[in-house]
């Protein structure tokens, strides 16, 4: 099951290598990394969706690793908060004149934009959910999708923040119901 | 006041307490020995980088303070790496500073240019490379902070040449700034109430006490608990001298090579009591069986080793001192009679197979040796060793009752260790007795740094086990490959010629009625001794538990 946490860390350089060097080297593969600045300059912020095959524990773990970095601030697992979650996808599509009216209506359903138009392909930008850009792309796919990249996801979780750092283990989140999560070990 | 980069570096190191420093210079950190020069600090020259870098290790193990090594850029700081992967699998405080070419060459391959902060990343507990003369006051603080607070480890700033001669205000940073870095003390009330009603409940309960002990300066805590509680207490390789040998309840070491009775009593608990250990797989045997029956309580600081190997039922993240010190005034007093009878019982019944009780047979056993050179000793001298066979001996025979006097490499099982730490123990406390015991293979990957304990006159006892084999590969290829030995006949020097080169007074001991009056003779000399002795080629520690297997199903001595 994927599981998407939120890192706060020190706009330094070097982060970013010692946050995707840890998940090397505890054996975690990532399927997606988005960094980018944030309101404090110097703060970034990293989101993180990480493949965990062993459900909490593995999150238990990923996150408690993180917080060991000394230059990671917070770590939130946002994977079970009420949060928002986009992704965005630039999708090349090998289109002429002739079919660009079918492209156009299916961005309009999918509320996506048209930013590009060549003469032989256009440029379809698509933000949403993971979902729903997996949908787009597989109707996409049949015309002749000829170039994609994609942001990875980013999160944010619904309503204020209490501000509190987390540590595992200690301050208030999901793991302090130990018992629960010893009888899950391997 | 205007400082240069280097003298910046000094001026807050000696502010930090560091005093010395194992180092050897090159091109790239000249500037960082020159300014050494009017700073009030003894570096030691070392004759490799490895050596440095164990120094300054078994420096800070025995002395609880935070070790300096220093090497130049490229190779000088590629040697340190075995050395700073010791310290990281061990926790210990160790500040590394190496030289790294100028920052306008980084990034050219430019000469002796290494990445060295790539490469330590992950056997470091943080590291920075500096490229201005600014930065450094910042880092030397945060780099000293880190290595020693929380869980601790070692630390790696990379100073680039051009950091080191330019010129910049030096103000004293009285705070250190780290947002992302706050080690948790105490544990949680409701946490500690759960442990307590664990500890109600255990009718054979038994306390695990690892290399935390020591780094949390826990000692007396435990035994406070421990006596109070009236609970056992088994030690890791690491944790060994932070319970006193002797008590009554000590039950001794633990896991691959521990002793029977305590591994019995591991698996037959129901309440283990994990205080700053990390359930390493040379303590657990396979963990499909690892003790079956026993609730968990984990003491532990740093969060990633809860539930890591051994899922446990109530963590308690914080300072093991701290933690103990909360939870001593909630429990009750207990006897468990029944308990330490049981055990007391596997222990006798172990104790029948102990090559302590064979007769003399003139022949030479490692395990009879560390047991003479404990007696001569009475029992107080620092000792470290190498790794494999006579590591395990010494940690079963050399039976300690004070804290931080037990130097060996546990987590990376580092060969070549012993020699170096032991010369650096030395630095922690002049007046102490230090031994080193190795074996033939250890002892060759740094005896290079013979030369520089006479050059310090470090007075340090070498015990040299021969065997003429790599004795624990050996000792696998005969249990686990039909004796089919592969790679494993070592050919050594003189090694009496060999100390005798470096300045050192050596002896060879052959038989056994020459052992007491060669370890007298070291301990009379003031300054560094090599004793090698010819002991029996093909003798297997035990008792083993084999890899993979329950901790409970030891290979036992055959009887004799």
């Amino acid at each position: 099951m994927n599981y998407t946490f939120i890192a706060l860390v020190e706009n330094r350089p070097g982060v970013l290598n010692r946050v995707a060097s840890l998940f090397r080297r505890r054996n975690f593969n990532i399927e997606s990394l988005a960094v980018g600045r944030t309101e404090d300059p110097e703060v970034s912020r990293m989101t993180v969706v990480v493949d965990c095959p062993n459900g909490d524990m593995d999150a238990h773990k990923i996150e408690a690793n993180l917080y060991k970095l000394v230059n990671v601030i917070d770590v939130q697992d946002v994977t079970r908060q009420p949060s928002v979650t986009r992704d965005l996808a630039l999708i090349k599509i090998k289109v002429g004149p002739e079919k660009r009216a079918e492209v156009n209506g299916l961005a309009e359903i999918f509320r996506a934009h048209i930013v590009d138009v060549a003469a032989d392909s256009v440029i379809v930008e698509i933000t949403g959910t993971e979902d729903k850009i997996e949908g787009m792309i597989e109707l996409l796919r049949p015309l002749g999708i000829v170039e994609m990249v994609r942001t990875g996801q980013v999160a944010m979780t619904r309503g204020v923040n209490d501000g509190v750092r987390r540590v595992p283990g200690v301050t208030g989140n999901r793991y302090e119901d130990l018992e629960e999560l010893a009888e899950m070990a391997p | 006041m205007k400082k240069t980069g280097a003298e910046i570096m000094w001026e807050c190191v000696v502010r930090e307490g560091v005093e010395v420093v194992f180092g050897y210079p090159g091109g790239a950190n000249m500037p960082i020995y020159d300014a050494m020069l009017s700073y009030p600090i003894h570096h030691v020259l070392v004759r490799h980088e490895q050596g440095g870098a164990h120094m300054a290790d078994g420096y800070a193990r025995a002395s609880g303070k935070v070790g300096m090594a220093m090497g130049t850029s490229g190779p000088g700081a590629t040697n340190l790496v075995t050395g700073i992967a010791t310290a990281m699998m061990d926790s210990v405080p160790v500040v590394f500073v190496t030289g790294q070419v100028a920052a306008h060459l980084i990034g050219g391959d430019a000469f002796q240019e290494v990445d060295v902060t790539g490469i330590t990343l992950p056997i470091t507990k943080h590291n920075y490379l500096v490229t201005r003369a600014d930065e450094i006051a910042e880092v030397v603080r945060e780099a000293l902070t880190i290595a020693r607070s929380g869980r601790p480890g070692p630390v790696l700033i990379d100073i680039c040449k051009n950091a080191q001669v330019e010129q910049t205000e030096f103000i004293y940073p009285e705070t250190v700034k780290l947002p992302g870095y706050q080690p948790v003390d105490h544990a949680p009330k409701d946490s500690l109430e759960r442990a307590v009603k664990l500890i109600e409940k255990a009718q054979r309960p038994i306390i695990l006490c690892g290399h935390g002990v020591l780094m949390s300066k826990a000692e007396e805590a435990l035994m406070q608990f421990a006596v109070k509680t009236q609970t056992p207490v088994a030690s890791t390789l690491l944790g060994l001298g932070a319970f006193p040998a002797s008590h009554e309840l000590s039950l001794g070491m633990m896991g691959m090579h521990g002793e029977v009775h305590t591994n019995m009593a591991i698996q037959n608990s129901d309440l283990i009591l994990a205080f700053g250990m990390r359930f390493d797989d040379r303590v657990t045997g396979t963990l499909k069986t690892y003790a079956p029956h026993a609730k968990k309580i984990h003491i532990e600081i740093d969060p990633s080793e809860v539930h890591k190997n051994v899922s446990v039922d109530v963590p308690l993240v914080g300072d093991l001192k701290t933690v103990l010190s909360d939870l001593i005034p909630m429990v009750d007093e207990y006897d468990h009679e029944e308990w330490k009878k049981q055990i007391n019982e596997w222990k006798s019944e172990a104790d029948t197979r102990s090559i302590m009780n064979w007769e003399d047979d003139g022949k030479l056993y490692v395990p009879h040796l560390i047991a003479d050179i404990w007696k001569a000793t009475g029992g107080g001298a620092i000792v470290t060793t190498d790794v494999g066979q006579h590591q395990m001996w010494t940690a079963q025979y050399y039976q300690l009752d004070k804290p931080n006097r037990w130097l060996t490499s546990g987590g990376a099982g580092t060969m070549g260790f012993g020699l170096p730490a032991a010369i650096g123990a030395w630095f922690a406390d002049k007046t102490q007795e230090v031994w080193a015991v190795a074996g033939d293979g250890g002892f060759q990957m740094t005896a290079a740094e013979l030369t520089t304990a006479v050059q310090e006159g470090a007075n340090v006892k070498v015990a040299i086990m021969n065997n003429s084999f790599l004795g624990m590969v050996r000792q696998w290829q005969e249990f686990f490959f039909e004796k089919r030995y592969s790679a494993v006949n070592m050919l050594s020097p003189d090694f009496v010629k060999l100390a005798e080169a470096h300045g050192v007074p050596a002896r060879r001991v052959t038989k056994r009625e020459e052992v007491d009056e060669a370890i007298a003779w070291a301990r009379s000399i003031q300054g560094p001794t090599v004793i090698e002795f010819r002991v029996e080629q093909e003798e297997a520690v035990y008792p083993m538990v084999p890899a993979g297997a329950a901790l409970d199903q030891m290979l036992q001595r055959p009887a004799r």
